[in-house]
């Protein structure tokens, strides 16, 4: 099924386009409906395609893009500070900012490829983190982070006369106003913020299609597969990789940008090492390398999250009672650590399975799964690239 | 010069731990070629291993003491661990009162099996997989770890305090013919450094001095060739990743007084040693704890008032919290290898 799409771009991207659309409907029977959630999905599923672009198309594992997140978030609360309380010129801010911060650190973490790589932006995301919580107070507001004030200038703007803080807005239109209908006893919530970044979802997805096929794309693949051959034929790959990290990293800002259109404010703790940690997850667990794969696993572990976060040790003893007294109280014990604050060691859990048994993602799960049903031999399976097929050296 | 000589000796203790968690993580890397995410969480199991051993001297026995009674007339509980009943007033006491140092009696075994458990189990398995897949794999199983601590401890950190008699402050000044209030030092940081020392010291004799450390040290060079001899390496170096595991746990134990152990102490310590290995230079031994010691050092320089200060005339307040990471990025635009690192280690 899969494989047929990645051959028919325009399928794919139609595909795509309806599923986003449509989210608030298809995602109501599930309990996603709502827009907090839908925008979630939309947000890290920019930011998920971003890292993609680095780590799928070059192997470059960077831990260090939440960084770029939390400047992107920053430079667009500022925005809405001083100029106008209107998403446009905020994005804009957001990624151009995350792509000159992106600039300075890939210029010097490109230096090294490999471990020292990873490790390189892991200790320029966790030098951010406490520029952003201490040393830069005046710009970031520190630990309480930055909000909006009713004082702030917003010089574009009428002045304020509600008494109230502005809502941000497109144009006018208002980001958190939600029309609701009701069908069939469920309610369908159609929200202007969820709708917005999924447009912006939908661009951010067919860029990073463009440049999944275009010869810049194919350069990239090159430098995963076998960057020593491509310097000993005379290619600087440099410029290459760097642009490929700027990219991403702009993916990066314009999530966070959006993630400040929906919701105001910025705070040091989204650009921590573990938020860095949680895009590699997304990336890993859809599938990296593949086009819808990273989208597929932001949307799997948000909505994860949220349903898990929820479970307590009561829901769990109501969908057990049907069990012996004794019984019942030991799988709910042994269950408890895995469920509600414990969702984090599900998460590491799943990850974990995923890296070891299931290199590719889930997609290459449902591409397997397909195969196995179709009775075909493993070996003349998908198009999916395995990203761990790695060179002869 | 005492101002001077005071942010000396407050870096090294903080200088010892980043020494500590370097040198085991260059132990695995230089023996197995694999980068342990999962390194800072073995710092935190060996501090858990105090809070564990703690817990259980202190089961104790509860008896209702009909003498004395509470405001509302009932008679008080007392509990007395069973340590006291078994060993007596004065040594059930000091026991307790040990229990840091005892810790590092609990966490040798608990630390060498956990690391040669982690070896076998888990990532003998990613030696062949690419680098990311490593990174991956410890970077998970160091969550898993973390949230395990989590479940069964909780998320606020735990006191273990140090035997009384090493509490509180001394006056390192007058030991070294200085005046007298000019250096007040705590004493447990200087068990610490030296503790670290004599670790740190051993490691290298280990390896220099003994036929065991030797072959380890033919096969960080040449393993395929040490492997054609004859000789088992893999399974030696699976003791190295053990040794390493106990090392970082140690460093976790002793560290316990210092700051009370908590399920994030490890991710905390592990950013800042990747810091420390990759400045020192990767796979490079003497690299990692001398880096250590610098980084540690230089850290409570910048916390000083005097230096605070010119940065914040320069709208940079609280420079401490970045230095290391400041310094390491100019050192890698410097020497691209890291202070002592070797052509070759990771230049794919």
């Amino acid at each position: 099924m899969f494989d047929k799409f990645q051959n028919n771009d325009r399928m794919l991207m139609l595909f795509f386009i309806f599923l986003v659309l449509a989210g608030p409907i298809l995602l109501a029977p599930l309990g996603a409906g709502y827009p907090d959630l839908l925008q979630r999905f939309c947000i890290f599923g920019i930011f998920a395609i971003g890292f993609n672009i680095l780590f799928g198309l070059t192997g470059y594992l960077s831990f260090g893009h939440a960084a770029f997140l939390g400047v992107g978030s920053y430079s667009a609360v500022w925005m809405f500070k001083l100029l106008t309380m209107n998403v446009i010129p905020a994005l804009i801010l957001a990624v151009v900012v995350a792509g000159l911060f992106s600039l300075l650190i890939g210029y010097i973490s490109l230096r090294r490829s490999g471990i020292y790589f990873s490790i390189l932006t892991l200790a320029f995301a966790q030098m951010s983190f406490s520029l952003a919580y201490s040393v830069l107070t005046p710009i970031t507001n520190g630990e309480t982070g930055l909000q909006l004030t009713l004082d702030d200038p917003r010089i574009l703007d009428a002045a304020n006369t509600s008494g109230g803080l502005p809502s941000t807005n497109f144009f006018g239109l208002t980001m958190n106003s939600t029309s609701k209908l009701e069908f069939f006893g469920m309610v369908f919530q159609f929200n202007v913020g969820f709708y917005f970044c999924a447009v912006m979802l939908i661009l951010a997805f067919y860029l990073a299609m463009r440049i999944f096929r275009s010869p810049f794309g194919l350069m990239l693949k090159a430098i995963k597969t076998n960057q020593n051959r491509l310097n000993y034929t005379g290619v600087n790959t440099r410029p290459y990789t760097l642009a490929a990290f700027v990219i991403s990293g702009m993916y990066a800002g314009l999530a966070g940008g959006l993630m400040a259109c929906t919701d105001p404010l910025a705070g040091a703790e989204r650009m921590q090492w573990t938020a860095s940690g949680e895009v590699v997850l997304m990336t890993i667990l859809g599938g990296s390398g593949t086009l819808l794969g990273p989208v597929l696993g932001a949307g799997f572990i948000k909505y994860f999250e949220n349903i898990f976060s929820k479970i307590n040790e009561s829901v769990l003893h109501g969908w057990f009672s049907f069990l012996p007294d004794g019984l019942e109280d030991l799988i709910v014990w042994v269950l408890h650590f895995f469920v509600g604050k414990g969702w984090h060691l599900t998460l590491g859990l799943l990850f974990m399975m995923v890296v070891i048994f299931l290199p590719g993602g889930l997609l290459q799960g449902a591409a397997n799964i397909i195969d196995w049903i179709r009775g075909k031999k493993q070996s003349s399976s998908t198009q999916i690239s395995n990203p761990n097929s790695m060179p002869a050296e | 010069m005492d101002a001077i000589l005071l942010q000396i000796l407050n870096g090294l203790d903080k200088g010892s731990a980043y020494a500590l968690i370097a040198l085991g993580l260059t132990l695995i890397f230089g023996t197995l070629g694999v980068v342990n995410f999962a390194h800072g969480a073995l710092f935190m199991i060996g501090a858990f291993c105090v809070v564990t051993l703690q817990k259980i001297l202190n089961i104790s026995t509860v008896a209702i003491d009909p003498t004395t009674v509470d405001f509302l007339g009932n008679p008080l509980k007392v509990k007395t661990p069973y340590i006291v009943n078994w060993f007596g007033e004065a040594a059930g006491s000091a026991i307790i009162n040990w229990s840091v140092p005892l810790a590092i009696l609990f966490a040798i075994p608990v630390m060498l099996f956990v690391g040669y458990a982690m070896e076998r189990g888990l990532i003998k398995h990613f030696y062949k997989r690419p680098h990311a897949d490593q990174i991956l794999v410890t970077f998970g199983l160091a969550i898993v770890l973390q949230e395990i601590i989590k479940a069964f401890y909780g998320a606020n950190p735990i006191p273990t305090p140090a035997p009384e008699i090493f509490r509180g402050s001394f006056d390192f000044g007058v030991w070294i013919g200085m005046a007298e209030n000019a250096v007040i030092y705590p004493y447990w940081r200087l068990v610490y450094f030296a503790f670290s020392a004599i670790i740190i010291g051993s490691v290298f004799a280990f390896l220099q001095f003994t036929t065991f450390g030797m072959v380890v040290r033919a096969g960080m060079a040449d393993r395929e060739t040490v492997g054609l001899l004859g000789i088992n390496i893999d399974k030696r170096f699976t003791i190295m990743f053990g040794i390493a595991a106990a090392v970082a746990g140690l460093a976790g134990v002793m560290y316990s007084p210092i700051n009370s152990p908590n399920y994030h102490m490890g991710m905390d310590f592990l950013v800042l040693s990747f810091v420390v290995v990759v400045v020192g230079g990767m796979g490079s031994l003497p690299g990692a704890v001398l880096a250590g010691f610098t980084l540690g050092i230089l850290e409570s320089f910048a916390s000083m008032n005097e230096v605070k200060g010119f940065f914040e005339a320069m709208y940079l307040p609280s420079i401490d919290q970045i230095i290391i990471y400041l310094v390491a990025i100019i050192i890698l635009l410097v020497r691209p290898r890291g202070l002592m690192g070797r052509a070759g280690v990771m230049e794919e």
